[in-house]
């Protein structure tokens, strides 16, 4: 018989001559488990039951696997092995807190007994609506309370997604954003309100989520997801809905729920135009197989340069928020290998079929990417916090900029932005040239001794003038921080976008 | 009866802890000296350690922590030279005494620290170890020291 080693847990040592580890015989991890327990028979009751089960919330692992995903007590042995047996711990308060309707319960794991097959009668009246309908019912609204939902990005998306999937009952909520609530947010992000602005999202995205379900969990993630925490952050979740607003991050969801085998609800808005589909590369496509590379950093800008009708958000986030729910139902048909095209000016809905690439890197048999990626730099873009365009090109800070319009030789002025951004505000002076129209219109600037250009933030126009630094113009800056330090530190009457 | 010191400013960490997950239940390690280390009877709590309640169901008056988070924070704390030593966890308005519930699920050798949490204080605690003869709760002897010569509480999660 195979010779393994089994590790002893430190309460359980006492019961076995103090020792850690013991040597044994046996050719499956339930005999193993068995043999130690006979020769040491104070541990006996600490393993099993009296009628001989292993008891509830002994855990076996199998050297680094936990033997319920192998085969269980029967898993086979082999020289070598090492046996651990590993305390879950688990406990709890006294008496219920109200009246409960005890569901049967057939075929639960034991091992982990699971009290949400009760619903009080005040959640029997909260779900009552979904409890009607036979394809919910008592035991979908039950499938709803031990989901584990995972929101990348509390923003236009995760905002009315959030809300809905915690109005249906979904037991546990985790969001991940890192911003403050800035004003220009509630024109979409229904989760705040005026008040909120400045504070943490996530701290009030809890409070509001919570006031409206406080039988919701909310497990809050304030970092920037990366290919350093997204597994971990990813793994306790039985489904991801992407509510990203840039391609790095998008792709590092994707990789990581095929990863760790996890279905992803996707969904994307732009201007007028929104996309829904459900990635389950255990089933069909996964986002690489519909776009295996990313569009050019330049040709997608994000909704804070592009713009979006802000109910749009609402509706494509509450499409995710239905294939969620389907999803835990296991009700209806899945926008599994389906993309949906909205547009809200034409009001149409699209749909394309979406087909599992054969080589695709990730989820194809011939996968040749394994772990996590540095997605930056793969969808062309720098890091975040890292060294940008704005730092490599000349620029004028706004209170330099002020004086030097002020005096004798002004500088001539580029205003970068798009025409919709000009009329909201722009400096007296300056000249519109869009940056995609810039290489077009360069003979405009010609005669020009000095340039400064200017946008929104600062970014543009520092890729503006890298361009134009390139083509040999000598003296061209571009204004550090964009009009919305110009409006902070000069003039507050330009209003910030 | 055994003896458990735990430092003060550990014990209100407990509190807030229990405060922040209320009306659910908060749970988490005691970690003490390396194992083996201790003099018979008597037990010092040195740091605690968060651990996710992990109940699938009703938190409020349940808690469990998984297998896998068990292993990690021994692996974590032998690496330290320390050892896990029990947990603690919190009865949203209940009393800090273990439930039967507690009992049928615990472990020998282990302190268990119960704290009772309202939603604007913690007024009571508790400390538990499993009998394992009778396989029921016998209460050990909670020193609360004031002294804060002790490094600061391991907090995660």
């Amino acid at each position: 018989m195979p010779k393994a080693t089994v590790k002893v847990p430190t309460p359980l040592r006492p019961f076995a001559g103090g020792a850690s580890e013991i040597a044994l015989e046996g050719s499956t991890v339930g005999g193993l488990i068995r043999s130690l327990a006979e020769s040491n028979p104070s541990l006996q009751r600490h393993l099993f039951t009296p009628d001989g089960r292993l008891r509830n919330f002994v855990t076996i692992y199998l050297n680094d696997q936990d033997v319920r995903y192998l085969e269980r007590e029967s898993t086979p042995l082999k020289d070598g092995d090492v046996v651990s047996i590993v305390p879950a711990v688990a406990g709890g308060a006294p008496s219920p807190l109200g009246r409960t309707v005890r569901e049967s319960h057939a075929g639960k794991d034991e091992a982990h007994p699971r009290s949400s097959d009760r619903f009080s009668t005040e959640e029997l009246r909260r779900y009552s609506r979904h409890l009607l309908l036979p394809e919910v019912g008592v035991a979908g609204q039950r499938k709803l309370r031990r989901a584990k939902v995972l929101l990348i990005g509390a923003g236009g998306l995760g905002a009315p997604a959030s809300l809905y999937l915690a109005a249906a009952g979904v037991g546990e909520l985790g969001l991940v954003d890192f911003d403050a609530v800035d004003l220009s947010n509630l024109q979409r992000q229904v989760l705040y309100t005026t008040q909120d602005v400045g504070r943490p999202k996530l701290v009030a995205a809890k409070e509001r989520i919570e006031a409206l379900n406080p039988g919701t969990r909310v497990v809050t993630h304030e970092q920037r997801l990366s290919s350093e925490n997204a597994l971990e952050i990813l793994k306790p979740y039985d489904i991801v809905v992407d509510g990203t607003d840039n391609f790095p991050t998008r792709y590092l969801v994707n990789d990581a729920a095929v990863l760790l085998h996890k279905p992803s609800v996707y969904g994307s808005v732009y201007r007028f135009e929104g996309q829904v589909s459900v990635f389950d590369a255990r089933h069909g496509p996964c986002y690489r197989c519909l776009y295996p590379e990313p569009p050019p950093p330049d040709l997608v800008p994000s909704c804070a340069e592009a713009g979006v009708l802000g109910v749009l958000p609402g509706l494509i986030g509450l499409l995710q928020a239905t294939e969620t729910v389907k999803l835990i139902l296991g009700q209806g048909e899945p926008l599994i290998g389906r993309l949906l095209l909205f547009d809200a000016l034409g009001l149409t809905f699209r749909e394309l079929k979406v087909r599992k690439n054969p080589h695709c890197v990730l989820c194809s048999p011939h996968a040749t990417q394994k772990g996590l990626i540095d997605y930056p730099a793969f969808c062309g873009v720098p890091a975040p916090g890292a060294a940008t365009a704005d730092d490599h090109v000349p620029h004028v800070e706004p209170e330099a900029l002020r004086d030097e319009l002020a005096s004798a030789e002004p500088p001539f002025l580029v205003d970068v932005r798009e025409p919709g951004e000009w009329t909201i505000a722009h400096l007296p002076g300056a000249h519109l040239i869009p940056k995609r129209e810039l290489p077009d219109r360069v003979d405009e600037l010609t005669r020009a001794s000095k340039l400064v250009l200017y946008c929104r933030s600062g970014v543009r126009s520092a890729e503006a003038a890298r361009f134009l630094l390139d083509l040999g113009f000598a003296n061209v800056r571009s204004l550090h921080g964009g009009l919305n330090a110009w409006s902070q530190r000069v003039d507050p009457s330009v209003p910030q976008y | 009866m055994k003896d458990v010191s735990l430092p003060a400013s550990l014990l209100d960490e407990i509190r807030a802890h229990g405060r922040e997950t209320y009306p659910d239940e908060c749970c988490g390690f005691l970690i003490g000296g390396a194992s083996g280390s201790e003099v018979e009877g008597r037990r010092s709590v040195l740091a605690l350690e968060r651990a996710r309640n992990e109940f699938d169901g009703e938190r409020r008056r349940r808690f469990l922590i998984r297998p896998e988070e068990v292993r990690d924070v021994e692996r974590r704390a032998e690496a330290q030279g320390r050892s896990v030593v029990g947990f603690y966890h919190s009865h949203p308005d209940h009393p800090a005494r273990p439930s039967q519930f507690d009992q049928e699920h615990a472990w020998p050798w282990y302190t268990y620290i119960v704290v009772s949490v309202t939603r604007t204080e913690s007024p009571s605690v508790g400390a538990f170890e499993l009998d394992p003869e009778t396989a029921t709760f016998r209460p050990v002897n909670l020193r609360v020291d004031d002294a804060s010569e002790t490094t600061g509480a391991v907090t995660g999660g």
